[in-house]
């Protein structure tokens, strides 16, 4: 398909990319493309132009902290999330990346690609949000830090503003993690998807229900503490021709339960 | 420097091919229209159906879903380096000996998907062969066979 004409260009350095966004409102980064080239076929989106990002070496690997802290670069693909020794010390990062699309999207997507889209049927947004992971976004005016809660602001809108980025994904220790999902056939995106973890007191994260993943922390582990925290979470999740809003309801309460095991190692 | 054009240089199958490109023109486009190695095949262009699928520095790649400038210095492998010369490769012939296809579009990226599994992985099980050829759709459905063509081809 031949894609609206656009400019490209292909920075070797943060801030050489960060330059090129800032001075182009219509300029768009361009991450793993899985996502951005098939919204460009469709014609649902026409940047001016692609700010290339896959030669920065700034935003990419896996490092393992002394404490068990994960930092990943932005531009990490699943494939080698997947793969890396590092990322093994939060498992679930690996179990669920595996679980995204097929190989050949597996080896050109990233988690910053899949979380700066924040689409809500995407796997990541309501893990990381589970995880506590905290985002590092890079702009002219500096850096800063925004914690996963605040980053999802909407669909396909997230903290990271006009001529900024997204750098790194910053991930604590820890280690008892859930997730289950309803996806479009094995593999596919999310009809409703739940993470949790269980480092202390057990927090959950529903994806699908709503523009942002809904966090919840319910009183206890409980299989019925888990269900009464998402009936009280009064969610209202849209309906569509995959599910109604009710039985996306009814997926909420399943997965949790699911996900809230799995963490417990119980599952 | 943000260019609507650019001279990029890919390496197909060992010769190293030089062009100017359009930044919007597909990776796919680039090897089909420019190169006219014609082997690799469109068939959703949504993404989908991985019969446009190449190795790209080593990994397997939808290449409808890749920019030909994003391959600018890389080395691309397409169906049409699989054979040594008339000899099939080992899972070419296992295609042709199991019937692996029936009308044949889909076969292009099946081999490709299938070479970049058993390279990664010379014994997968059935599970993983069947995981590693995921991204690859049979519209004739001809998969039981696609499926023992390669299982044969890792033994």
């Amino acid at each position: 398909m031949l894609l609206r004409e656009v400019g490209y260009a292909r920075p070797g350095s943060l801030g050489e990319a960060i330059q090129l966004l800032a001075a182009d409102d219509g300029a768009r980064a361009l991450a793993g493309g899985q996502t951005l080239v098939n919204v460009m076929k469709a014609r649902a989106g026409s940047p001016d132009a692609l700010i290339d990002l896959g030669r920065i070496e700034e935003l990419r690997g896996i490092e393992l902290g002394a404490d068990g802290t994960l930092e990943i670069g932005a531009m990490t693909t699943y494939t080698e999330l997947v793969e890396s020794s590092e990322a093994r010390a939060r498992p679930i990062l690996g179990e669920v990346c595996a679980q995204i699309a097929d190989v050949q999207v597996r080896n050109r997507g990233t988690i910053g690609g899949n979380i700066c889209t924040s689409d809500p049927t995407n796997h990541l947004p309501p893990l990381l949000a589970a995880l506590g992971a905290e985002m590092t976004i890079q702009g002219g005016n500096g850096v800063r830090t925004v914690a996963a809660s605040d980053f999802f602001l909407g669909v396909y809108m997230t903290a990271v503003g006009p001529g900024e980025l997204l750098t790194k994904i910053r991930i604590p220790a820890g280690r008892n993690d859930g997730f289950a999902a309803v996806t479009l056939g094995i593999d596919g995106t999310c009809i409703v998807s739940a993470a949790a973890t269980h480092n202390g007191g057990l927090t959950l994260a529903i994806g699908c229900v709503d523009a942002v993943p809904v966090v919840l922390r319910p009183a206890s582990a409980d299989d019925d503490a888990v269900r009464a925290a998402v009936q009280d979470a009064n969610l209202d999740p849209p309906s569509d021709v995959h599910a109604s809003s009710e039985y996306r309801r009814h997926l909420a309460g399943v997965l949790a339960v699911r996900a809230a095991h799995q963490a417990q190692g119980s599952s | 420097m943000v260019s609507t054009e650019q001279r990029i240089s890919v390496t197909i199958n060992g010769t190293t091919y030089e062009r100017e490109v359009e930044a919007r023109k597909l990776l796919i486009h680039f090897i089909r229209d420019d190169l006219d190695l014609t082997g690799s095949h469109i068939g959703c262009d949504t993404g989908n159906c991985g019969a446009c699928s190449v190795i790209l520095d080593g990994r397997l790649v939808k290449s409808c879903m890749l920019l030909a400038v994003q391959a600018d210095g890389s080395a691309v492998e397409t169906v049409e380096g699989l054979a040594d010369g008339d000899e099939l490769s080992k899972l070419q012939q296992s295609f042709k000996d199991h019937h692996a296809l029936q009308c044949g579009y889909c076969t292009p990226g099946m081999l490709m998907s299938a070479t970049a599994l058993l390279r990664a992985n010379p014994h997968p099980s059935e599970d993983e062969i069947k995981k590693g050829l995921q991204g690859n759709i049979c519209r004739c459905t001809g998969y039981w066979n696609i499926f023992e063509a390669v299982k044969a081809a890792s033994e």
